[in-house]
């Protein structure tokens, strides 16, 4: 068998292409973490996890005193009290998680291997409660908010440790959230990226932009737009509706490897939820 | 008469305003207009990329349609086919575009 010499110059170049589409995530958190590191470089590295208030003194000043009575407190408050309540069968959330549920933030979201699908806190919680024969909560505030900001508040500190296991299919569950997190959508034709990474720390209308590095962190937040607590998937609908595209049902697929994705990216950075933003 | 003046004032009668109203469209003229619209956003919610905009606009065919408006209800269902296109288009070329905002 002969090669031409054309033949062979095109494989030559065509392998570093290809060596460039398999997913290296170690590569692709360095790459990201040093994008924002790069472009904001008065930005303290573990201030990142305070979004908007990181980007600009004023605002930065104004969650300091926010922070005095922080807006979530009773997000706290009362997601400790059901955590600690027992379900009719007796059993407790401690009984469905390690280390009890306490400090453990920031190994989610999860891989499960048995599943071959990515495992949310929030998504947890509710299996949780199926299990111990309890109805599922609504994913997006109330007694969900309340349960994931006790638990955030439990790991504040720790750092963002989320693992992709030797597995193919947890490969393909962090590049399905990459994807996600570039792809453009709805009619103003913009993707998670459009605003969390061209954009941070411009207005848009009235708002800050917040970094993508770290906004997980903060998760879940009290939001004064919403006069109230959000869950991860509040945020991910809400983006998707500001974009004039229909968002997804809570916990799709989509939305767990998009989480995966963006936490994953932020490991390092410490947890600071709950939060408060604008 | 002649022929010729007869047909000149036939056709000066047909061309008088109001003479000949304009044909307003039909019920069945909706129902194929909205079909195509929703074949369209069925496509979008296949890809996963639907629009609030288009579900509006199908919204509003919807309710032209029921109150016999069915001139407003074909324009707000071709309306919405075309958005319906327009995110069909977009999560296409996505496919492969993504690629060129990725932080590398």
């Amino acid at each position: 068998m002969t090669f031409s010499l054309a033949s062979i110059l095109a494989l030559a170049l065509l392998a570093p292409a290809l060596a460039d589409d398999k997913p290296d995530p170690v590569a692709d958190q360095k790459a990201f973490q040093r994008f924002f590191i790069e472009k904001f470089p008065k930005v303290k590295y573990e201030d990142f996890v305070n979004g908007p208030y990181s980007m600009d003194e004023g605002l930065h000043r104004q969650w300091e005193e926010k922070e005095q009575f922080p807006p979530y407190e009773f997000a706290v408050e009362t997601g400790k009290e059901m955590f600690a309540t027992p379900f009719k069968n007796g059993k407790t959330y401690a009984d469905c998680f390690a280390n009890k549920g306490i400090g453990i933030r920031q190994n989610y979201p999860t891989f499960d291997e048995k599943e071959g699908k990515v495992i949310t806190l929030e998504l947890a919680l509710n299996r949780c409660r199926e299990a111990n024969g309890e109805a599922p909560y609504n994913y997006l505030k109330d007694e969900m908010a309340s349960l994931t900001a006790y638990m955030a508040f439990t790991s504040r500190g720790q750092k963002m440790d989320i693992r992709i296991p030797n597995d193919p299919r947890a490969l393909q569950a962090y590049e399905n959230g990459k994807r996600y997190f570039y792809t453009r959508r709805g009619q103003l034709n913009f993707s998670c990226a459009t605003c969390h990474v061209q954009s941070p720390g411009e207005h848009i209308r009235a708002e800050i932009l917040a970094p993508a590095l770290g906004i997980m962190n903060a998760m879940p937040i009290y939001r004064s737009e919403w006069s109230g607590m959000g869950t991860t998937s509040r945020r991910f609908l809400t983006c998707n509706s500001q974009t004039r595209a229909v968002p997804l049902e809570p916990q799709s697929d989509e939305y767990r490897d998009l989480e995966y994705y963006l936490s994953y990216v932020s490991n390092g950075l410490p947890i600071s939820g709950p939060g408060a933003r604008p | 008469m002649t022929n010729m003046t007869r047909n000149i004032v036939l056709a000066a009668v047909l061309l008088m305003p109001g003479a000949v109203p304009a044909l307003a469209a039909s019920e069945a003229d909706f129902k194929a207009a909205y079909a195509a619209a929703e074949a369209a956003e069925k496509q979008a919610d296949q890809l996963r990329n639907k629009w609030t905009t288009t579900e509006a606009q199908l919204a509003a065919a919807k309710k032209a349609a029921s109150t016999g408006d069915f001139d407003a209800a074909i324009a707000a269902a071709r309306e919405a086919e075309a958005l319906a296109n327009a995110s069909i288009y977009q999560a296409t070329s996505e496919k492969t575009r993504w690629k060129d905002l990725e932080i590398r």
